[in-house]
């Protein structure tokens, strides 16, 4: 059974459409992450998955109906959806007290053991600490629940890039096993790029490129192609050209690597690179009109 | 697939492929979270009571005298003037818990979408229902037994200041403790609460929904279409009965709860079968439950705003 099972996921609001009949299939154990401009409809993505907005077309998150047994599927789903949602007037320990009773996979030890790696008091409200603390304080919560889907969405918007390392770090090295899948969203893809093994761009409403890292760093080669060599690099039809200090660096997709060193150097692209690349044939092609905002169920404010 | 959460003890640290579970009490916890939120719930009435006996010290000022003046009159006169302090503390304060349970309600689902933390308790697994019921079990059953606890509290420290005050000054606190039925009273005000919470719950609910529909100004949303109603009724048909159903709404249980003796409010009757046949009561209570499932229903579909 995948983890996530998705056929013709579609949600629209109003006249807009946000999700445009998605096909997608997460197998346990992976991480994927979800790129995509602002508007994509990553969030209403998530959103779906999570049992937080209804949508039309099939889904399945280990095995349920997101929408209609949401409260059952919550116990094996865990997420983080934005920075900063714990509320304000709470205390650490009054929130794991409530995290613990609730839950019936929270293991309070392991969350406890976590902070105590963290300047973090257990007396201190949220309002207290700092946004990188907060963030700490939602992933020891998270990492101490023994759930078997992880969401991120953002999950480190507007931290340094202290906390941002570390929170993959953590993620990666006291949480992550091949029993459980992690499907992130964020904007600094350079530094999910080792984390991923699975990679989605999502535009529009619709997914506009998904394979896993290992196609990613067979199929996609980056050129710093040599000035006598461009004219021979274009025909090879490069997927994306751009000017780096006066030379081209030319993307290709499929192309032969050892044909690709004679033209330059040849190195691997970045997660970015390719998302540049693909957005910007994208928008070439004619489209529906984009959708302004994401847009959380009935009524959400900008994102 | 997986356990329930009810199939496995508690098995601390031993990670099977069976996940590992232990006993929640999402319901219980919900409660201390609002507890822990809206600290007004048990702050307010405090300060009220603290209020309230400041204001009986001060006005116990030449107590002893007036004591000998009003002993004279015919019993059932000087037990009212006894009595007078007490049952006005007891009512300030199920005043006092009335305000504080509207305006509870008011921000009880608002606040969570407003600061977004929203999305963190959807992330657990806690229903819409639990969440919900925690919330209107604030007014209807944490707030009345928390104000009976002060207000009990609060009239032990009055009967006990009069009678250190009247044996200081050579007279028998007697006086005071047969004229104020104190254990009679406790129950009075036990069934009081009970009523009262019956009676308001449509109140609490209808705030409870427009705490969870309104963007903003909830307090305006839930009471001006009332108004609204109100007025058009009086300009159109010259009638006010929308306005007398909402005052028979907020006072309605007295007459009902009770029966009061000719001349006084003091010690009345409790007439509990009277009130269960009243048709007020449970028309109030079924539009209280058609709210609160419109409230747990729409917060499926809330987010932050």
């Amino acid at each position: 059974m995948a983890t996530i099972e998705a056929r013709g996921l579609r949600k629209t609001f109003g006249t807009t459409i946000a999700l445009n009949g998605i096909d997608l299939r997460v197998e346990e154990g992976r991480i994927l992450g979800l790129v995509g401009p602002n508007g994509a409809g990553k969030t209403t993505a998530l959103n779906a998955i999570l049992g937080l907005t209804p949508y039309q077309g099939e889904l399945k998150v280990l095995g349920r109906d997101p929408w209609n047994e949401r409260n059952e599927l919550m116990r094996d789903v865990s997420f983080i959806a934005d920075v900063a949602v714990l509320p304000r007037w709470v205390r650490v320990t009054q929130l794991l007290d409530y995290v613990a009773g609730v839950h019936p996979r929270f293991d309070r030890a392991k969350a406890e053991a976590f902070l105590a790696k963290t300047t973090i008091k257990p007396t201190s409200k949220v309002r207290e600490l700092s946004k990188g603390m907060v963030a700490q304080l939602h992933l020891a919560l998270v990492m101490a629940i023994d759930a078997r889907l992880l969401v991120l969405d953002e999950p480190t918007l507007g931290l340094d890039i202290l906390y941002r390392k570390q929170f993959y770090d953590s993620l990666l090295n006291d949480y992550f096993d091949h029993s459980r899948t992690i499907v992130v969203t964020t904007h600094q893809v350079e530094e999910v790029q080792d984390v991923l093994t699975d990679l989605m761009f999502i535009n529009r409403g619709r997914i506009v490129l998904q394979c896993s890292m290992e196609e990613f760093d067979s199929r996609y080669v980056e050129v710093m192609v040599n000035p006598e060599h461009v004219a021979a690099a274009r025909a090879l039809k490069p997927l994306h050209e751009r000017p780096v200090f006066g030379r081209s660096v030319l993307l290709f997709d499929h192309v032969d690597r050892n044909q690709l060193a004679a033209l330059g150097e040849v190195r691997r692209p970045s997660i970015a690179d390719l998302f540049v690349a693909v957005m910007s044939n994208n928008a070439a092609q004619p489209q529906p009109p984009p959708v302004p905002s994401e847009t959380y169920g009935a009524s959400k404010g900008a994102n | 697939m997986n356990t329930s959460s009810n199939d496995t003890p508690q098995s601390a640290g031993v990670r099977d492929p069976g996940y590992r579970s232990s006993a929640t009490q999402p319901f219980y916890w919900s409660v201390w979270r609002e507890l822990w939120e809206n600290r007004a719930i048990y702050v307010a009435p405090l300060i009220v009571a603290v209020v309230v006996l400041f204001g009986f010290l001060v006005s116990t000022a030449g107590l002893p005298e007036r004591r000998q003046t009003v002993l004279l009159l015919e019993p059932g006169k000087a037990r009212a003037a006894i009595e007078m302090p007490y049952n006005a503390a007891a009512m300030m304060l199920i005043f006092t818990a009335f305000i504080v349970g509207v305006f509870y309600c008011l921000d009880a689902l608002h606040s969570e979408r407003r600061d977004r933390s929203i999305l963190f308790w959807k992330s657990l697994p806690v229903s819409d229902l639990t969440t919900v019921l925690s919330k209107a079990s604030i007014p209807l059953v944490i707030l009345p037994l928390v104000t009976f606890a002060i207000i009990v509290a609060t009239q032990v420290v009055m009967l006990l200041w009069t009678s250190v005050l009247l044996m200081t000054h050579g007279m028998s606190p007697a006086s005071t403790w047969t004229n104020v039925p104190f254990l009679q009273g406790c129950l009075i005000l036990l069934y009081g609460f009970v009523a009262i919470a019956l009676w308001h719950a449509p109140i609490y609910g209808w705030a409870l929904l427009v705490s969870g529909w309104a963007r903003r100004a909830t307090f305006l949303w839930a009471v001006l279409p009332l108004l609204g109603i109100g007025f058009f009724e009086k300009i159109t048909f010259g009638t006010w009965h929308f306005a007398s159903m909402l005052k028979n709404r907020l006072l309605g249980f007295a007459p009902h709860a009770f029966a009061f003796n000719a001349h006084s409010i003091d010690c009345p009757q409790l007439t509990p079968l009277k009130y269960l046949s009243t048709s007020g009561l449970w028309v109030g209570l079924i539009f209280a439950a058609v709210f609160v499932a419109a409230a747990v229903w729409q917060r499926r579909y809330r987010g932050p705003i």
